[in-house]
């Protein structure tokens, strides 16, 4: 048995077969044809077959994935047919009287070569590309079957050391059970992939788990980031009874998922969700969630070529409200920086882009980007339950600069004639410790605050919460991190603002009672917590919760607060 | 034999979709097209294929270059003319 720890990339635990998701290695040879002119035929015929296979993965992406996940095949098509890559092909084929594997192969990594020479993020994803459909031509004529993951059979954890976009969109995700990655983030592909799938995920375990047996069993803890391989018996069997446990809570609070939290003395909490897309909308009402305390818009922007424009914008947005009719939704405007691949933006790369212009900052400079956002934003909001919501506030006067442009966009749609929702109610994100320190300044300009405990904790610790190296030390539990929370929600109830948080702390278990205590009017987490939480507050008391709270704030770890925290609310030790 | 010179405006300069969108409309023509542009540093001339999404690419025409169309064929004046349209337009973008 050996413990592997890693980044917590999404919730839970399961337990199953590892399954080794390698990209082949595909042997070729060089050898001498007598026929030239046939061998460009079985090249030809080779490539006919790889536009079709692209072809048909584009619509799948399409009709299952993103158009931003689609886009990279018709990439993948555009360079197939590329005529330079073509004749040099077969020109290495007539002159060399080579085979046509070896000449794909040679040229593809030519090609490949030059491009990620250019050290550029845009053009070293090409060169991934280029060998990408290099691979394909080259299995197609060597007769591999086409893609590892196609041999899943059976239910797996699929360990890989990271995964993109055009591994995961052939993954039939039904037989995936988790994902464990040597690298990557809690904010990677495969992480947010995992996520939405409700599904648990480890991220950044190191290399040695890549040299673990298929098949040999895993056991994946994405609540705190831990791989287990060749896992005990004892191991297995607590953690199965962990599983039970919680697929126990999870039916239990599933039957009252529909009605709302009250606490014993009769405090009625808003749990909202979390979501980025449309199945999150539609997750989040099957889990009772009683509206949207954080939609995340950044997958309009990644992985595609360009801006998405206003209309594609209103229509996505459009297409989520209506899922919530008149359910609140607070759309959070572009969160991005330097450290995302975005090339279009032409953001150039940052030292350090968690400390860069990203986000409110980078929008304020580039109205291109922001104002076609409000004003989308704005007209789908027609007849909705819509906010808005700033991220990566530090001053007042970013506010009121962002609240200068939402009046622009405003006076324009008026005079367009376009119809809008008009008198939203707008907030920010309290995610900098700086608006945590003038919260009291804020709130005056602001209808309310949601609290982002992951930037927060990382911000107020100095710790790269993807760092696992220095990860453990990015936990909202520090006294530090729920001091400063406690301060935002007494500023904001001074000025009669009410305060949400839609960080992991909020859709955390043994938060909720210090969170309930501290005042908080709002919890926004994934939909798949929505009836544990709603369950847990229901079962407390708000009034007990203050003291508890306060007690909290004394101790110095945050392992002394959650040990406390089981003490107090013993039924709360059985979740977490 | 026919040519022209053009600015590139657009945000992106000749790659992701506008680049997609210029090989695709080269591809149309019978003509031989070939587009060119100056190394910003080295002063170099440094030319491709057209109808080559890899060569546009490669080429590393960014916001503010100016490019050489040349094409040589049937069809010759046609292609430029269209080609130069599209970067003239901004590639259709905002």
């Amino acid at each position: 048995m050996k413990r592997l720890a890693g980044i917590p990339a999404s919730r839970g635990i399961c337990i199953g077969p590892v399954f080794q998701f390698i990209r082949q290695e595909l042997v070729v040879s060089e050898c001498r044809i007598d026929d030239p002119q046939k061998e460009i035929e079985r090249l030809d015929a080779a490539i006919c077959t790889a536009k079709d296979q692209i072809s048909r993965i584009y619509e799948k992406a399409l009709t299952e994935a993103s158009q931003a996940d689609a886009e990279i095949f018709q990439a993948h098509k555009m360079i197939l047919e590329d005529p330079e890559l073509l004749s040099e092909v077969r020109k290495k084929i007539l002159d060399g009287k080579c085979n046509a594997e070896f000449a794909m192969k040679e040229t593809a990594q030519a090609f490949s070569d030059m491009m990620a020479a250019m050290k550029d993020e845009y053009f070293a994803a090409r060169a991934t590309d280029i060998m990408d459909v290099g691979n394909r031509v080259l299995r197609i004529l060597l007769g591999v079957a086409e893609s590892p993951s196609a041999n899943l059979k059976s239910p797996s954890v699929i360990v890989a050391d990271d995964l993109t976009p055009s591994d995961t969109v052939l993954l039939d995700k039904s037989l995936v059970v988790g994902f464990c990655t040597a690298r990557g983030s809690a904010t990677s592909h495969t992480a947010i992939l995992a996520r939405g799938l409700g599904i648990p995920a480890v991220a950044g375990v190191g290399d040695e788990v890549l040299h673990h047996n298929n098949n040999a069993q895993v056991i994946l803890d994405g609540t705190n980031g831990e791989a287990i391989l060749d896992p005990d018996e004892a191991a297995v069997k607590d953690y199965q009874q962990r599983i039970q446990t919680a697929h126990t809570i999870r039916e239990a609070s599933m039957k009252h998922a529909h009605e709302p939290a009250v606490t014993l003395d009769g405090r009625h909490l808003e749990v909202v969700s979390n979501i980025g897309n449309v199945e999150g909308a539609r997750s989040s009402i099957e889990n009772g969630a009683e509206g949207v305390g954080l939609l995340r818009t950044e997958f309009l922007y990644l992985e595609r070529s360009s801006l998405p424009t206003e209309e594609e914008q209103f229509q996505a947005y459009k297409a989520i409200l209506d899922v919530f009719d008149q359910l609140p939704v607070i759309l959070r405007t572009l969160d991005v920086g330097g450290d995302k691949e975005i090339p279009y933006m032409g953001l150039a790369a940052e030292s350090n882009s968690f400390l860069g212009q990203r986000a409110l900052r980078l929008c304020l400079v580039r109205p291109d980007i922001f104002k076609p956002q409000l004003r989308a934003a704005l007209r789908a909001g027609v007849g909705r339950n819509l906010k808005i919501m700033f991220p990566m506030v530090a001053t007042a006067s970013e506010v009121r600069a962002a609240r200068k442009v939402m009046d622009e966009c405003v006076l324009e749609l008026r005079q367009e004639g376009q119809p809008f929702a008009e008198n939203i109610e707008i907030g920010i994100m309290v995610e900098i410790p700086s608006a945590a320190l003038v919260a009291d300044q804020l709130a005056k300009e602001v209808d309310f605050f949601s609290i982002g405990t992951n930037d927060l904790s990382q911000y107020t610790m100095a710790a790269d919460r993807t760092n696992p190296k220095v990860a453990d030390l990015s936990n909202a539990f520090f006294p530090a991190v729920l001091r400063l929370i406690r301060d935002v929600i007494s500023a904001a109830h001074q000025e009669s603002k009410w305060v949400g948080m839609c960080g992991e702390l909020a859709g955390e278990p043994l938060a909720a009672p210090i969170l309930l205590g501290l005042g908080l009017d709002e919890f926004s987490m994934s939909p798949p917590m929505v009836p544990v939480v709603k369950q847990i507050l229901r079962s407390l008391n708000a009034q007990e919760m203050q003291a508890l709270a306060e007690q909290a704030l004394q101790l110095e770890t945050p392992q002394e607060i959650q040990q406390l925290v089981k003490e107090k609310v013993p039924f709360i030790a059985e979740l977490a | 034999m026919k040519e022209t010179t053009v600015l590139v405006n657009n945000k992106v300069g000749l790659h992701a979709r506008p680049a997609s969108l210029f090989v695709q409309a080269a591809a149309k023509y019978a003509s031989n097209i070939q587009v060119s542009c100056q190394d910003p540093d080295t002063k170099e001339l440094r030319e491709a294929n057209a109808k080559s999404i890899l060569g546009v690419l490669t080429l590393g025409v960014f916001q503010g270059m100016e490019i050489k169309i040349h094409a040589d064929g049937e069809d010759e004046s046609q292609a430029v003319e269209t080609l130069a349209e599209l970067v003239k337009n901004n590639f259709g973008e905002d």
